[in-house]
């Protein structure tokens, strides 16, 4: 959570990790950020470090972001270790330069995974998630306007479970923290928020056998259950979800085996 | 994919092998330690239970290979998740950290390896004779049962059967300090492996949820060193001198 409100300014040193594009070598830089309003965020830190360096005329900091209110998803950074930062359910956007103490020399890399090739210095491509979400994460059918709510019941803890699954931001936090850069977490969120709502239904087979193909093509690690992706995870998304992923996928995997085909797409004959 | 092919080829099927494999396993290892926990009772019992096994004789061939199986798909899941685990990280961490992963959990490869080298030596010591063969049970005095050994009641092995001397060998085995503590470590890193390998597979097959995942860790915590404790009885009796071989048994009667 977000640390205590603070006025006694600090001074860190920053060990950021450079590295000027993706075939480059990278290696850490140290940079010396001082007398910081605490009250700052570690985005904002950002920037004035930048600042200090385009003034010198030095190549700033590459880093992604954007809303800076936590709902975006689109900034990333792995702090001394943490994706997001030291606070539980924040962003990086959201962690304050309170978090930390006078004197810290705090470490910035970026997200490490093969899957998320890196751009330039903290910045990665996150582009396997949009290539997961397109293999299966939405519903095949005219959205329209919203419909009569009555319409379609919906029990009250499958619609607050299938909130909390939605409320994954599609960050990376999760691969960036397991110890194999897996993508479980955010798949089975993707996974878990259609499948317990009614829409999600007629697809919900196809949805998960392909998400999970997709998946293992961009080369994400696999699953160890270590749980380091909920605790990174700046909505805390529970890994519960993997666990019903894992059963939904092994149930699609059975029901599709044997599951006939129609005959206009390529089944029927003998 | 075809179904063979979701579980051989996609990494939840993979995991989901390496959950079941973990399944057969643990079950073997509880009742591999319940059958020889009858050493501590009469000669009679751990002997008559060895050569019950060995009368079973297809049968026992059946669940070896079975046995087999799961090893060998259980490592070979565990290789080629652990290579894709490390290609998929890519560059590593300037600053490692763990949040919240347990020790068991990331000591999985290293124990892993050790219960492995152990298994190949228990087999050797215990059922091939190939290390300390002076004390195998084909090599050592045979033993005549005193009384019928019974399995839920019937009589399976009787009495006046000569029978291979278990008891001995596993007493006279265990005599030797270096073999009963590197027995005792293994068992000991087993047990951790089994901490997360029993939480890990409840997840893996999506039977787990924040409902009793707490309760379930309880009770893997309880069960992993209920097992730790009961392997760990026969080694250290015999190392305590509670337990001693036949031959000295007839020579000292009294000390049973």
């Amino acid at each position: 959570m977000v640390a205590a409100s603070s006025t006694k300014s600090i001074s860190v040193t920053l060990r950021v990790w450079r590295q000027s594009g993706p075939k480059e070598l990278g290696q850490f830089k140290d940079y010396s950020a001082k007398d910081l309003n605490p009250n700052m965020s570690f985005l904002e830190m950002l920037d004035v470090v930048n600042d200090e360096l385009t003034a010198r005329g030095e190549e700033p900091i590459a880093f992604a972001h954007d809303c800076r209110e936590g709902i975006c998803g689109t900034c990333s950074l792995t702090i001394n270790g943490k994706p997001h930062g030291p606070g539980k359910g924040i962003a990086t956007c959201q962690t304050y330069m309170r978090s930390f103490h006078d004197g810290d020399i705090i470490v910035v890399e970026p997200f490490r995974a093969a899957a998320f090739p890196l751009i330039k210095d903290l910045v990665v491509d996150r582009t396997s998630f949009d290539k997961i979400m397109q293999a299966g994460g939405f519903i095949t059918a005219r959205a329209g306007s919203a419909p009569e709510a009555n319409g379609l019941p919906v029990p009250k803890g499958d619609a607050d479970r299938a909130m909390d699954a939605a409320q994954c931001i599609g960050c990376g936090a999760c691969v960036a923290a397991c110890k194999n850069a897996s993508a479980m977490l955010f798949v089975s969120a993707k996974v878990g928020h259609l499948g317990l709502l009614p829409q999600g239904q007629a697809e919900r087979d196809r949805r998960v056998l392909a998400m999970v193909n997709t998946m293992d093509e961009e080369g994400f690690g696999n699953c160890t259950n270590q749980y380091e992706c909920s605790a990174a995870c700046p909505k805390t998304i529970s890994h519960d979800f993997i666990a019903r992923l894992n059963r939904d996928y092994l149930s699609a995997s059975l029901r599709s085996a044997f599951r006939p085909e129609a005959a206009s797409t390529g089944g029927g004959g003998a | 994919m075809n179904l063979v092919g979701s579980f051989f080829r996609s990494s939840i099927g993979r995991k989901i092998l390496m959950a079941v494999t973990g399944v057969i396993l643990i079950g073997f290892v509880i009742g591999h330690l319940v059958g020889n926990l009858q050493i501590f009772s009469h000669p009679d019992h751990i002997n008559g239970y060895a050569q019950f096994l060995h009368q079973l004789g297809p049968l026992l061939w059946v669940a070896r290979i079975g046995l087999i199986v799961a090893v060998v798909v259980h490592i070979w899941a565990a290789t080629v998740l652990t290579l894709e685990n490390k290609a998929a990280r890519g560059s590593n961490y300037g600053f490692k950290h763990t949040i919240q992963a347990t020790l068991a959990s990331r000591a999985m490869r290293w124990t892993g390896y050790i219960v492995l080298a152990f298994l190949i030596y228990h087999l050797a010591h215990f059922t091939l004779g190939a290390a300390q063969s002076a004390t195998f049970k084909d090599n050592l005095k045979s033993y005549v049962l005193t009384a019928d050994y019974r399995v839920a009641g019937f009589p399976v092995v009787n009495a006046g059967t000569k029978v291979a001397d278990v008891y001995s060998m596993v007493i006279l085995g265990f005599q030797s300090p270096i073999v009963a503590v590197f027995y005792i470590i293994a068992v000991g890193l087993l047990s951790l492996h089994l901490l997360h390998g029993i939480d890990s597979l409840f997840q893996t097959l999506g039977l787990r949820s924040n409902k009793w995942s707490g309760c379930l860790r309880k009770v893997a915590i309880v069960f992993c060193l209920a097992y730790f404790v009961g392997n760990l009885a026969i080694p250290g009796a015999v190392l305590a001198g509670k337990l001693s071989p036949q031959s000295a048994k007839i020579s000292a009667p009294a000390q049973r």
